[in-house]
């Protein structure tokens, strides 16, 4: 080749030079955990749901958000949303609002009568389920995705358990729990209402069912002895929330004391304010910090009038009055009584000191073990019996909603598992994506969009709705302010911060790749990285 | 920020790309047709500030100008470590000329391109800091003053980094370097010295100057292009750690440079005609003691015992910085 005078060597580019080969530590890419999704009952991939809200494509979003959970329109209103406090950004500023992003999506679902996905080839295997609650109906499907035939046999006169029998409709509207389990019926699971199971030995021995998924829930007020005088009316708060669905409620009188620290004492309390109840007092004998109740629900049930008694407990109910004895707490916090009394007036008591399971139609079905009064599975939601799995409110766990949905996806996985003869594994835990692994730096200051009440006045008298969803422009806000902890959402940081350009851009939705050949392996990218989606890793040599 | 900030969109604007924004709110750096200017296989340390930086204002250079840009480049790290002949990184028209005029090199550029009527292409000039505070200055200053048409950019990484860390005129006060040990009664370089050159060349009255760091692509890149639009003599003074020289970590090198920022001991702005226009607020605010304890030039201030009165006197330049410029928000952005 003709050359430059005085030119020796051939010019060429730097790309010769592999400068790969200096590097001691390599960047990879990985997905991390992120801290609501570990913290999610139900096992949401809540990162990756809002991954797709924040660009406006809700559909997707609720089609991720469905794999996990059938029910996002009432987890959006009445989940305690464990994965807010468990969430990166409140400690940044504010959690993300997720269960309102989720109550935004549940309801543009019904509004445009998205379908889920339809189900796999039909297996020919039959599963039982005994309870729609939120635990029986996930369950259902689930299963019914995998292909699998699934009859409920439910109790009550309408599917949803407590959904619809406890938790009162100012809550959760009856038209978006109506919507919700409409869905789950028309992928073909057929529901027998009025159709409680007595014995479950029975139905064993019939041998209809491959499997049998058991979620009966817990259902029976638990009882205290309260003495009391012959014309003292006390009710069961189970029973008294039942009746508002469709019965006539019971009369309570004007003044209404309400004895327990849950939400179903809570729910009892307010759903007495709007039957016109002048006084609701909720008597607990510890304080307001040792409540089971959600601050939330306390907060509303202030803000709608209830009185509470802290440090008491009902001695003694009589007509028109109970008889309180004040409580103080000893050095672990546990109620002692003071000797010093007072009066109450009430007409009414309500009692809401909890549940029990009514384990009445296991009769003597043998393997299925009992302990505190709730039926022991093992980590595969199986019970001692093989093929006879149960889950939600009757199996030892939180007592929520979610917590029952998550069961009734478990079960249907292990269950789906069993029915093909093979063992459902959990996949591998990516590990956390704590908050130290975040760049903060590059995440805009925004505050938490908070979902509108009803006023007052009206939440004291009616059972519309208390909260009120977002709007569309409010809820992509939302979905925005999340940091996508542990999981790249492609804003082109690594790619830009590359002093040696050697990370490779894929295109929209592929992500990135490292060019090995030249990184030097200095680790920019992983520093400025926001969401911590980089590790470095000792080179191996 | 001088630029209309991009709101609500989880990350603004401070990352370097977005897929919620459209393409043409995107910065040059997130394009996958991005010049890279400097290509693979540079022999920069790891970590280097002044290959990223130059990449970054290059690039942007080279699309303000429709990819119509000549280079001329002074001796430094910036030079050796991309062109040890016969191997180039530079992938675009690119000259090297000596460590002290650059300027002139580009002024001669210009002043050819104007003879031959090429109106359509740009000229850049550049260098380190000792190429454009020390050495270079006289045809730095003589070009602003005949306001030839150049954008010149400075990559300053406060010494004189590619001949082993010798001082420079913007080598800071109490910095370690070889020729300012860290030794005697008043360890590292001097206080009351050095040249802040972004306030000379502004004393100058170009038409635009400012200053920026690599910690803030798409303010680097909005100034590079606002500068662009500009004809006639330009200066942009980049701030751009360097590991090897600062004894820092290699991945550290952005975080320093936000935290430059963030301490106030560099302020961000840019000015027309000799005036301030407008600049870059701090966000959160730090102590300036933050931003030195990483870097191993300062490490005398830490070691036995912090000196507080060094630490104190440099607050104090970050302070002045602060109230001279007006860098406190009243309001959280
Ligand atoms: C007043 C109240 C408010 C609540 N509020 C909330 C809340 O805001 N958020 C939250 O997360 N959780 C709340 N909970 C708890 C939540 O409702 C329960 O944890 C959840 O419903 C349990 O689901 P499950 O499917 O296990 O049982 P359930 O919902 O109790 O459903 C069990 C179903 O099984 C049926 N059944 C029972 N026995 C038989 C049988 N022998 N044969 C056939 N069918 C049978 C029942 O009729 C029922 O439909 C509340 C509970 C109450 C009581
Ligand atoms: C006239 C002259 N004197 C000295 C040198 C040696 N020399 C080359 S680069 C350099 C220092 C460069 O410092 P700076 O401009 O800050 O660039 P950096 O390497 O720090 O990027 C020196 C002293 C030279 N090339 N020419
Ligand atoms: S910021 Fe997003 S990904 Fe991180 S915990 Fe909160 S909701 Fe989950
Ligand atoms: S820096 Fe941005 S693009 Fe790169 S891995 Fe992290 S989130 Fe993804
Ligand atoms: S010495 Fe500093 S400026 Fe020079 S290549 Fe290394 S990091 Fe970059
Ligand atoms: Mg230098």
């Amino acid at each position: 080749m003709e050359r430059p005078f005085a030119i020796t060597l051939e010019v060429g580019t730097s790309r010769h030079n592999k400068t790969g080969t200096w590097r001691v530590e390599r960047p990879v890419y990985l997905d991390r955990l992120p801290p609501c999704n570990e913290a999610c009952p139900a096992g949401e991939n809540i990162q990756g749901w809002l991954y797709h809200a924040e660009s406006g494509d809700y559909e997707l979003a609720w089609r991720k958000l469905m794999e996990d959970n059938p029910l996002p329109a009432v987890m959006g209103r009445v989940c305690y949303h464990p994965c807010q406090t468990a969430c990166n950004r409140g400690k940044l500023d504010e959690e993300v609002g997720i269960n309102s992003v989720e109550h935004f999506l549940g309801d543009l679902a019904i509004e445009k009568g998205w379908v889920p996905e339809t189900a796999r080839a039909d297996t020919g295997k039959q599963v039982l389920i005994i309870g729609a609650g939120p635990s029986g109906l996930s369950a259902a499907y689930h299963l019914r995705r995998q292909g699998h035939s699934v009859t409920i046999y439910e109790a009550g006169a309408n599917p949803g358990g407590m959904m619809r029998y406890g938790i009162p409709k100012y809550r959760l509207p009856r038209e978006v729990l109506d919507a919700e389990i409409q869905r789950i019926e028309a992928m073909g699971v057929e529901i027998f209402l009025n159709h409680k199971v007595e014995d479950l030995s029975a139905v064993l021995a019939e041998g209809h069912f491959d499997a049998i998924f058991l979620a009966i829930g817990a259902e029976i007020g638990k009882r205290a002895y309260v003495p009391a005088g012959e014309s003292a009316r006390i009710l069961d708060a189970v029973n008294f929330l039942h009746s508002m669905e469709g019965q006539t409620p019971p009369l309570l009188g004007r003044r209404v004391a309400i004895y327990g620290g849950g939400n179903t004492a809570m729910d009892a309390a307010r759903t007495a304010k709007r039957l016109g109840a002048t006084e609701a007092v909720v008597v607990y004998r510890r304080t307001r910090d040792r409540m089971p109740a959600h601050d939330i629900e306390v907060e509303e049930a202030v803000e709608e009038g209830v009185e509470m008694r802290w440090l008491s407990t009902v001695k003694h109910a009589d007509a028109g009055k109970l008889l309180l004895e004040k409580m103080t707490l000893d050095e672990k916090g546990m109620p002692v009584a003071t000797g010093e009394f007072e009066e109450l007036e009430a007409d009414s008591l309500i009692l809401a000191l909890g549940q029990e399971v009514d384990l009445e139609l296991l009769g003597n079905v043998e393997g299925v073990v009992v302990a505190d009064g709730v039926v022991q599975v093992d980590r595969n939601m199986m019970t001692g019996v093989p093929g006879l799995f149960a889950g939600g409110d009757m199996v030892p766990g939180d007592r929520t909603v979610t917590v029952g949905v998550g069961h009734g996806k478990l079960a249907a996985k292990n269950i789906d598992a069993w029915l093909r003869g093979t063992n459902y594994s959990r996949p591998e835990r990516h590990e956390l994506a704590a908050f130290e692994m975040l760049n903060t730096w590059y995440y805009s200051d925004a505050p938490q969009t908070v979902r509108a009440k009803l006023d007052v006045a009206r939440r004291r008298s009616t059972f519309d709705e208390v909260v009120q969803g977002l709007d569309e422009s409010n809820a992509l806000f939302e979905a925005r302010r999340c940091l996508s902890c542990g999981n790249c959402f492609e804003c082109d940081n690594c790619y830009g911060v590359c002093p040696d350009n050697s990370v490779v851009k894929l295109g929209p939705g592929l992500r990135y790749e490292f060019d090995y050949d030249y990184c030097k392996g200095c680790g920019i990218c992983v520093q400025e990285c926001p969401c911590g989606a980089i590790r470095m890793e000792p080179e191996i040599i | 920020m001088p630029f209309q900030p991009i709101k609500f969109y989880q990350t603004g604007s401070f990352v370097v790309g977005n897929r919620l924004l459209s393409e043409d709110q995107r910065s040059v750096q997130s394009s996958e047709d991005r010049t890279n200017s400097l290509t693979l296989g540079h022999r920069a340390c790891q970590g280097c500030g002044e290959a990223l930086g130059a990449r970054y204002a290059l690039d942007a250079a080279m699309r303000a100008s429709g990819n119509q840009i000549v280079v001329a480049n002074a001796t430094g790290c910036l030079e050796v470590f991309t062109t040890p002949f016969p191997e180039t990184s530079w992938q675009i028209p690119w000259i090297h000329s000596l460590f002290g005029n650059s300027a002139a090199v580009g002024t001669g550029i210009a002043a050819a391109l104007r003879a031959k009527g090429r109106h359509d292409i740009r000229v850049v000039a550049q260098a380190g800091d000792g190429g454009t505070v020390d050495i270079g200055f006289g045809p730095l200053s003589g070009m602003f003053e005949r306001n030839d048409d150049v954008l010149f950019i400075c990559y300053d990484n406060e010494a004189y980094m590619n001949t082993g860390v010798q001082r420079s005129g913007a080598t800071p006060p109490a910095a370690r370097t070889a020729t300012t040990d860290a030794v005697g009664p008043h360890p590292g370089e001097d206080f009351g010295k050095g040249k802040n050159l972004p306030l000379i060349a502004m004393a100058h009255e170009i038409p635009y100057v400012a200053t920026a760091t690599v910690a803030e692509l798409r303010d680097l890149e909005y100034k590079v292009e606002k500068a662009m639009s500009f004809h006639g003599a330009r200066y942009i003074h980049v701030l751009v750690p360097c590991p090897l020289g600062w004894g820092s970590a290699p991945s550290d090198t952005i975080r320093l440079s936000r935290m430059a920022k963030e301490t106030g001991l560099f302020p961000v702005f840019e000015a027309e005609g000799g005036d301030v226009i407008s600049v870059s607020k701090i966000r959160h605010p730090l102590p300036v003691e933050e931003y030195l304890r990483p870097q191993r030039r300062y490490q005398h201030l830490f070691r036995p015992q912090p000196n507080t009165e060094t630490i104190g006197r440099i607050q104090a330049i970050a302070d002045k910085n602060i109230s001279r410029f007006g860098l406190l928000q009243s309001e959280p952005e």
